[in-house]
């Protein structure tokens, strides 16, 4: 059968990107042609500045050169524009008459910049910034005229400047308002960067409108409204941008600003789709590649006719990039009567920053002089994070959060190179940077692939991501979406957890099946992920897929360094017995186990058990009525307990009953992480409460519940979830707490990270605020737990489950 | 000297699964993925000697189970960007019974002594 037809119009960022992954997900699907007016491959356009400053040449920034066309098979007409598309005929026909048909067609045209009204608008001389023709005018300009002017104060006017300038001419800009940037930046930034800008010796000109300029043959100067007037021997228009949307218009497709197109990036015509900047998508049209790149992956994805994914428009962040200045800003910056703003000023090094608000959220953020924080800032405001825990903290960065994990590690361009970076891995700085660019590395995955820095507990994930943003610059712009759940997928967790919800999904196969994984039986990543989403979804009908769970699960015990294991029976609330003292004794007797150890847990390790005896220890602590203590699980974990009322003089109630009660009640439950728990008998906490998943601190009148505590890697203590009064209360606000947290992260995400994605808010919302919701969420716990409290240990010692995972194969010899 | 040596059938493995073979030399890890194909490897981890017969099996390869490097099932290689060699050895699978071919001179050797 033959191919079916695609023809690109345009080959630039957005047009090439979209072939890009089309190419990744369905190679051969597609006859190719592409057209573009420029006479190259396609380059980055971004680091045209670069290119203009003099840091870069236009060979760095070719992305794909003639030869990779030919490879993929790809016809390329360049220098070649295309004037007339016959839809009828389905046929796109070039100003040099090459006339291609298509099955399907994809506009990527880009925008046009804007050209002043004014006289003089096309003297020889006056030019605007787009592509690299104007980049080579600008250079040569450079070389024998003196005097540039930039009319246009914005992102793309003050990158022209700063280059002109490095490249030793006299420059000045300008601009109509009043602040340089406005869109972007409120006063006090713009006002910041001008200064920067000044001292390097660029002037400006503001609330100045162009009138007219003046020449005869060439530009000899700019006269404006108000009188002024200024020489020029080269005028540089970057006065905004339209969407170049003629052909598509001539063609008889409907446009507005831009070529309309729907969430699928098709236009009015379903044969023809359209994206990047000459598309308006949802009344906005874009100018920054990040979106455009997110428009690419949805559209690759429709025309390989894989679509379930949808393009819901795109928030974005800017930088400037002049190196040396540091500008960072993203969404709303100004605020209004319903939202607050924190400002930090420090004008003696040049550093402010703002941040604005709304219900304790970030709405936007402005910042100049140190903007190593943008990326957290804008990925809070894409995920709409609740930062109530740290908002005392926000304006110092991420670095300064829970110092336990970070032991305040600072800007990482301070960081020697020699510095480890991922303590896990023994990374440091120098690496790091080398591999990124020795290996021309572009995101965070390439980063753990090549040098596992953040590859195991992920603290350094921040840090590795500054560096990559250090290391390349303008060419790193974090993904502004979510991440997908694994490699194998395009879907994040979220996306996946609800399709399984939606569909009603009762198998990994069904998962894989439905959602397209590109990996057929996918990777040690996904598949214990969605072991848990559908075991926790569907208790009752699900079978859990033990091949999907990671050795521990399987095996009931942890895994150690030497290919043993260990083994922890549980000890309800910590408290345990002579009688089972001696059965573990006796155990360590029996089979010879090295090393006995108390946790951290207030339990008994038994470490080093060989794999084939694990099933014997098991059935003799079970005979002694020990039972597993899900030590390797994502699980319920440890309840710790302190003596309480009981015993102790200050105890105000009876907390290690508390504790055991509340062991019984949750034990055997699958969680997305590990969850741990703990009560104290008063307010003095000995039980450590307040650093635990769910924490009960008794007090007179009842019981305080804590929430979203961790003690590991990074240190974050509980917030107050509510007092309450019963013993009956605080296990149906336990059933539901866990629940919900059940139901609502994502795998391996602990409480703590969760409860600050979603907001301690909207937490109580459903706990405490709504009791019907509640009693709903602790009723589904109740009914899973029928499912899950069965001891593993015992279905291995005595009902022989699993037997092959403890024998060997065949024992030659 | 070589020999093919029975070790058990297919359906003795799990899908997706693996299962370990004492010998004198030390421990054979046996796989089977969900395409029914046999493999077997040393039962080491080219990084820190971790037991791969532990790991989760995806498409052909496994995972380690202690730092999750991905070892291919056909060649015993470490998945770029990791490098190293677990050595593999030849299986064959007739009628659902699998041997394995182990150097027989070190085995008998061994089970003489
Ligand atoms: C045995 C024990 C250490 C000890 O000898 O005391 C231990 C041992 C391990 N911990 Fe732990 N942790 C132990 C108490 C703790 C505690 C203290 C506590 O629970 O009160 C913490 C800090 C509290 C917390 O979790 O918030 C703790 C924080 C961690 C972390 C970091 C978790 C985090 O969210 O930051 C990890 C890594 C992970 O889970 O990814 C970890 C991982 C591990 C693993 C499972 C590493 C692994 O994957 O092999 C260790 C297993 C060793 C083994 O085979 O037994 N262990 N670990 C403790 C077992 C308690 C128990 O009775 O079950
Ligand atoms: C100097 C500069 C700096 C920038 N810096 C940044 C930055 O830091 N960050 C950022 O996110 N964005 C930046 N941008 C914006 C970014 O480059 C654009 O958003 C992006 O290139 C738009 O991609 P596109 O594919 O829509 O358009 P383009 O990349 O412009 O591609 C359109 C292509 O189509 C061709 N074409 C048009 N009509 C036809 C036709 N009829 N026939 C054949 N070919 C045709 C054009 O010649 C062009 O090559 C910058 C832009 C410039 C100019
Ligand atoms: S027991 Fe915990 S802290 Fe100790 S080495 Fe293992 S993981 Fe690290
Ligand atoms: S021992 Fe296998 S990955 Fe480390």
């Amino acid at each position: 059968m033959a191919k079916e037809k695609l023809v690109l119009v345009g080959n630039g960022m957005a047009g090439m990107r979209t072939l890009e992954e089309l190419l990744k997900a369905a190679p051969d699907m597609y006859a190719i042609t592409v057209f573009g007016s420029e006479p190259y491959g396609n380059y980055n356009r971004i680091l045209l500045s670069p290119v203009l400053a003099g840091e870069k040449v236009f060979h760095d920034i070719l992305l794909n050169d003639e030869p990779w066309y030919r490879t993929h098979g790809i016809a390329l007409h360049k220098n070649c524009e295309v004037t007339k598309i016959d839809r009828r005929a389905r046929k796109v026909i070039a100003q040099d008459g090459t006339a291609v048909d298509y099955d399907r067609l994809l506009l990527a045209t880009g925008s046009n910049p804007v050209i002043l009204p004014v006289p003089g608008n096309n003297l020889a001389g006056v030019i605007t910034f787009r592509d690299i023709k104007d980049v080579d005018t600008m250079i040569s300009a450079s070389q024998n005229l003196r005097h540039a002017v930039v009319i246009g104060g914005g992102l793309l006017g003050l990158e022209a400047a700063n280059g002109l300038k490095q490249r030793g001419m006299h420059v000045t800009v300008v601009h109509l308002s009043q602040t340089l940037m406005e869109r972007q930046l409120d006063e006090t930034a713009g006002g910041m960067l001008q200064r920067s800008l000044e001292e390097r010796g660029v002037e400006f000109l503001l609330g100045a409108q162009t009138e007219e300029i003046i020449g005869k043959n060439r530009v000899q100067g700019v006269r404006f409204k108000d009188g002024r007037e200024t020489t020029a021997d080269l005028v540089v228009m970057a006065v905004g941008i339209r969407p170049n949307i003629e052909l598509a218009k001539q063609s008889g497709l409907y446009c507005e600003r831009g070529i309309l197109v729907n969430d699928t990036l098709q236009t009015y015509d379903p044969r023809v789709y359209a994206v990047g900047e000459c598309v308006q998508h949802r009344r906005q049209t874009y100018g920054l590649v990040a979106p455009l790149f997110e428009q690419a992956k949805v559209c690759a994805d429709h025309l390989a006719k894989l679509g379930i994914r949808r393009y819901q428009g795109s928030m974005t962040s800017t930088k400037l990039k002049v190196t040396g200045i540091d500008v960072f800003s993203a969404g709303d910056f100004t605020g209004n009567d319903q939202t607050e703003s924190i400002v930090l000023r420090d004008p003696g090094v040049g550093v402010y920053k703002k941040v604005v608000l709304q219900d304790n959220r970030l709405l936007g953020a402005v910042m100049i002089g140190d903007t190593l924080d943008g990326a957290w800032y804008f990925q809070l405001m894409r995920e709409g994070t609740d930062i109530s825990a740290f908002r005392s903290r926000l304006l110092h960065g991420q670095a300064h959060l829970g110092d336990a994990g970070h032991g305040g590690a600072n800007a990482v361009v301070a960081m020697q190179d020699q510095a480890e970076v991922c303590g896990c891995n023994g990374v440091c700085k120098g690496e790091i940077v080398e591999a990124i660019i020795g290996k021309k590395l572009f995101t965070l995955e390439d980063v753990r692939a090549h040098t596992k820095a953040s590859s195991s507990c992920g603290s350094c994930t921040g840090l590795v991501e500054q560096i990559l943003a250090m290391t390349l610059g303008g060419d790193y712009s974090a993904s502004p979406k979510e991440k997908p759940l694994c490699p194998c997928t395009e879907y994040t967790h979220d996306e996946v957890r609800a399709q399984i919800r939606e569909r009603h999904l009762t198998s990994i196969a069904a998962v894989m099946q439905h959602l397209e994984w590109k990996n057929p039986d996918g990777c040690h990543r996904c598949r214990p992920a969605l072991n848990y989403y559908l075991i926790s979804t569907w208790p009752a009908e699900v079978k859990d897929d033990y091949q999907s769970r990671f050795i521990n699960e399987r095996a009931h015990a942890n895994i150690q360094k030497d290919g043993t294991y260990s083994v922890v029976p549980r000890m309800w609330g910590g408290v345990t017995t002579p009688d089972e003292l001696r059965t573990i004794a006796d155990v360590v007797d029996k089979y010879h186990i090295p090393t006995v150890k108390l946790t951290g847990g207030q339990r008994v390790d038994m470490l080093g058990v060989k794999k084939e005896d694990l099933p014997k220890v098991w059935a003799d602590l079970n005979k002694g009525g020990l039972v597993s203590g899900h030590a390797y699980g994502k699980a319920l974990r440890t309840v710790k307990t302190c003596v309480g009322s009981e015993w102790c003089r200050f105890g105000v109630q009876d907390s290690t009953k508390m504790g055991v009660t509340l062991e019984r009640m949750t034990w055997g439950s699958w969680m997305p992480h590990k969850f741990k728990m703990a009560v104290s008998g008063c307010p003095r906490n000995c039980a450590e409460a307040t650093i635990k998943d769910f924490g009960v601190v008794a007090v007179d009148s009842g019981w305080e519940l804590h929430v979203g505590g961790n003690g590991g890697v990074k240190v974050r203590v509980t917030d107050l979830l509510c007092k309450v009064a019963s013993e009956q209360e605080v296990l149906e606000y336990c059933g539901a707490f866990i629940q919900l947290y059940r139901e609502d992260a994502r795998y391996l995400e602990r409480t703590a990270p969760w409860v600050e994605r979603v907001g301690l808010a909207s937490i109580k919302q459903k706990i405490v605020e709504n009791a019907a919701e509640r009693k709903k969420l602790y009723a589904r716990f109740l009914e899973s737990q029928k499912y899950a409290q069965v001891d593993p240990w015992a279905a291995r010692a005595s009902a022989g489950v699993d037997r092959h995972e403890f024998i060997p194969l065949k024992q030659i010899a | 000297m070589n020999e093919w040596i029975d070790i058990g059938r297919v359906e003795d493995i799990p899908l997706q699964g693996a299962r370990v073979v004492r010998t004198p030399q030390g421990d054979v890890a046996v796989f089977r993925t969900i395409h029914d194909e046999i493999f077997a490897l040393r039962d080491r981890c080219p990084h820190k000697g971790g037991p791969l017969s532990q790991g989760i099996v995806s498409g052909k390869t496994v995972t380690c189970p202690l730092h999750n490097w991905n070892i291919a099932l056909d060649t015993g290689e470490a998945v770029a960007p990791d490098k190293g060699c677990s050595g593999h050895f030849p299986v064959k699978v007739v009628e659902g019974k699998i041997s394995l071919l182990l150097p027989v001179e070190r085995v008998k050797r061994a089970s003489v002594s």
